[in-house]
């Protein structure tokens, strides 16, 4: 083994090792926010297998998408709903818990078998290595112009959904005095998220 | 040296398999925590967990078996695309029941149910 092909291999088992015990940090964790830093380790270790796979623009992407963008707009839904509750216990929990285990352990064995026992046609042809940028860019714009297009469509869709979805309902005028207000300040008012609600807790 | 004599299979740099059980303990672990988290943000994370697993087998093979035409890699950038707007109307889902429901747990969420 060459000094290169050992430096990659310990890169390589250190980044499954993070990426393993990250991803399973995220699912058991207890406390949701060390879970949403984990998921950032994950993607970062993930990003880490791109530039092995020799995918460096890929990479770059991961981690400005999914670290600079997904993780953070996961941390603050987890600022905006993060009140203290405690979960009602369900019968049966554990046995489900151990019951959905299996189905996840024998999903694992089947696609350890299809990757073992498949016939992979290996060796393929070189890997274009640091020239994968400007192929990608090639095929952007010319054989998946079409999906990219699309997938400028489908950013702008998402957009505007998740303003109608998450957007607070405005009143125009205050409920209670019925004179027109400012409607910054009605809506800090009135939301139930601020608000301390005897009445609800009574019901509930 | 060392390195070659603990892991046989290694010998000859990483094979493609490496990479695949990576992204199938990946994809296990999300979906085992997809069906088993309460917290309504935690199933968000195991779907974006899910995505990288399959984005990573999606690289191994264009770097493995399709190097010269690397579709794999324009494939993930488009499956990143798509988790991004994932995320993003999912959380904003998130927040819409959390206002009407005032919980975040799963199993409280049965509107549709009966």
């Amino acid at each position: 083994m060459t000094i290169a092909s050992t430096t990659e291999l310990i890169c390589f088992l250190v980044l499954s090792v993070t990426l393993v015990a990250g991803s399973l940090g995220v699912v058991l964790l207890p406390n949701i926010v060390y879970s949403a830093f984990l998921l950032g380790g994950v993607f970062l270790s993930v990003a880490g297998l791109y530039l092995l796979l020799n995918a460096s623009f890929v990479a770059a992407a991961q981690v400005l998408v999914y670290v600079g963008a997904v993780n953070v707009l996961i941390l603050f839904a987890i600022m905006l709903v993060n009140k203290k509750e405690t979960m009602a216990a369900i019968p049966g929990l554990l046995l489900r818990r151990v019951l959905s285990g299996a189905v996840c352990a024998g999903l694992f064995a089947l696609l350890l078998r299809a990757s073992f026992t498949t016939d992979w046609a290996l060796p393929g042809p070189t890997p274009v290595g640091e020239e994968a940028t400007i192929r990608i860019g090639e095929h952007l714009f010319s054989d998946y112009l079409l999906p990219f297009e699309l997938a400028s469509v489908l950013l702008l869709m998402a957009m505007i959904g998740a303003i109608v979805l998450a957007r607070r309902d405005v009143f125009s005028s205050d409920v209670i005095t019925g004179e027109p207000v400012d409607q910054g300040l009605i809506e800090k008012a009135r939301t139930p998220l601020l608000l301390e609600k005897p009445a609800l807790e009574k019901t509930s | 040296m060392i390195l070659a004599l603990v892991l046989p299979g290694f010998s000859n740099g990483i094979p493609l398999q490496a990479y695949l059980v990576l992204a199938a303990v990946l994809f296990c672990t999300g979906v085992w925590g997809l069906i088993n988290s309460r917290n309504a943000v935690r199933v968000l994370m195991s779907i974006e967990l899910m995505l990288n697993a399959v984005n990573l087998n999606l690289m191994a093979f264009s770097n493995y078996l399709d190097g010269q035409l690397i579709r794999g890699q324009v494939f993930a950038i488009f499956v990143i695309t798509v988790a991004a707007a994932e995320a993003a109307v999912g959380l904003a889902i998130l927040l819409s029941l959390y206002r009407n429901r005032e919980t975040v747990d799963m199993e409280r969420f049965n509107l549709l149910r009966w």
